[in-house]
């Protein structure tokens, strides 16, 4: 498997990963969502990360580049499901992934995505362009 | 200290590094490493061997069980003969990087381990010595 599939929900783009990740991959992945929130003018991206067994420096640096991107191409990026032996590692390892916004599970991360985005709806995208 | 169990993974790509970390796994759950000492091992284990594929130019990991009176461990060998590091002071600080990368590599392998020993000579390569105990 050379691909991590990327799902389109509504205005959000939803990404599971599942696979222990080599490093291309991760580079293929960042790659593809940078230019899928382009193309499908998404305003959220989702990833679980539910079942990754480590991040390590690597992979923390290109989650930590996703929401960045994603933010500079004007969406909102939530990382979703890190498992409790996962975080307590990044912390030692020293990474603190500045910028990336995280949540407990997806249920909760659509929730905070929803909000960070209702608020600019209500007085922006609903208005009529003159 | 006794060697129980040995074997080298051969890392010349980015694919054998996640072959590395599989193997690691495996070595943690032989001897019963809890979830959070597994994770840290195998993501230290992650770290050098990239450092191993990506600034020594390839090499080889050597995942061993070890034991020493009633404690077991994992001690794993990141050995290349790549460049070598001249300052390995420097190279051991948190955001020194010589390759592009967040520089946590060394720094963050040595807080996730319980034992760590380098050995390196500009020219000659570079040898990691990590263990974690049980």
């Amino acid at each position: 498997m050379d691909k991590i599939p990327i799902l389109r929900l509504g205005r959000f783009l939803l990404v599971t990963i599942q696979v222990d990740m080599h490093d291309r991959l991760a580079l293929a992945l960042q790659d593809d969502l940078t230019s899928q929130i382009v193309s499908t003018r998404a305003q959220g991206v989702l990833i679980d990360i539910s079942a990754l067994d480590i991040i390590d420096s690597f992979i923390g640096r290109m989650l930590a580049n996703i929401a960045n991107m994603a933010r500079i191409l004007d969406a909102e990026t939530v990382v979703v499901g890190m498992q409790p032996s996962v975080a307590i590692t990044l912390v030692e390892l020293g990474l603190s992934l500045p910028g990336v916004r995280t949540a407990l599970n997806v249920d909760r991360g659509m929730q905070l995505l929803r909000l960070s985005r209702a608020s600019e709806d209500s007085d922006f995208d609903r208005r009529p362009i003159p | 200290m006794t060697v129980d169990q040995s074997r080298e993974v051969a890392v010349s790509s980015q694919d054998d590094v996640v072959l590395v970390r599989q193997a690691v796994r495996t070595a943690a759950l032989q001897i019963g490493l809890n979830l959070i000492d597994q994770t840290k091992i195998v993501t230290a284990a992650s770290e050098l061997a990239r450092n191993t594929f990506v600034h020594g130019g390839g090499g080889f990991t050597r995942i061993e069980i070890v034991s020493e009176g009633v404690r077991r461990g994992i001690r794993l060998t990141f050995e290349d003969k790549g460049k070598g590091i001249a300052d390995i002071d420097q190279a051991m600080k948190d955001g020194f990087t010589s390759g592009g990368g967040l520089g946590l590599g060394l720094g963050g392998a040595k807080r996730l381990s319980n034992d760590f020993q380098i050995e390196s000579r500009p020219g000659e390569g570079t040898r990691i010595t990590i263990a974690r105990w049980k």
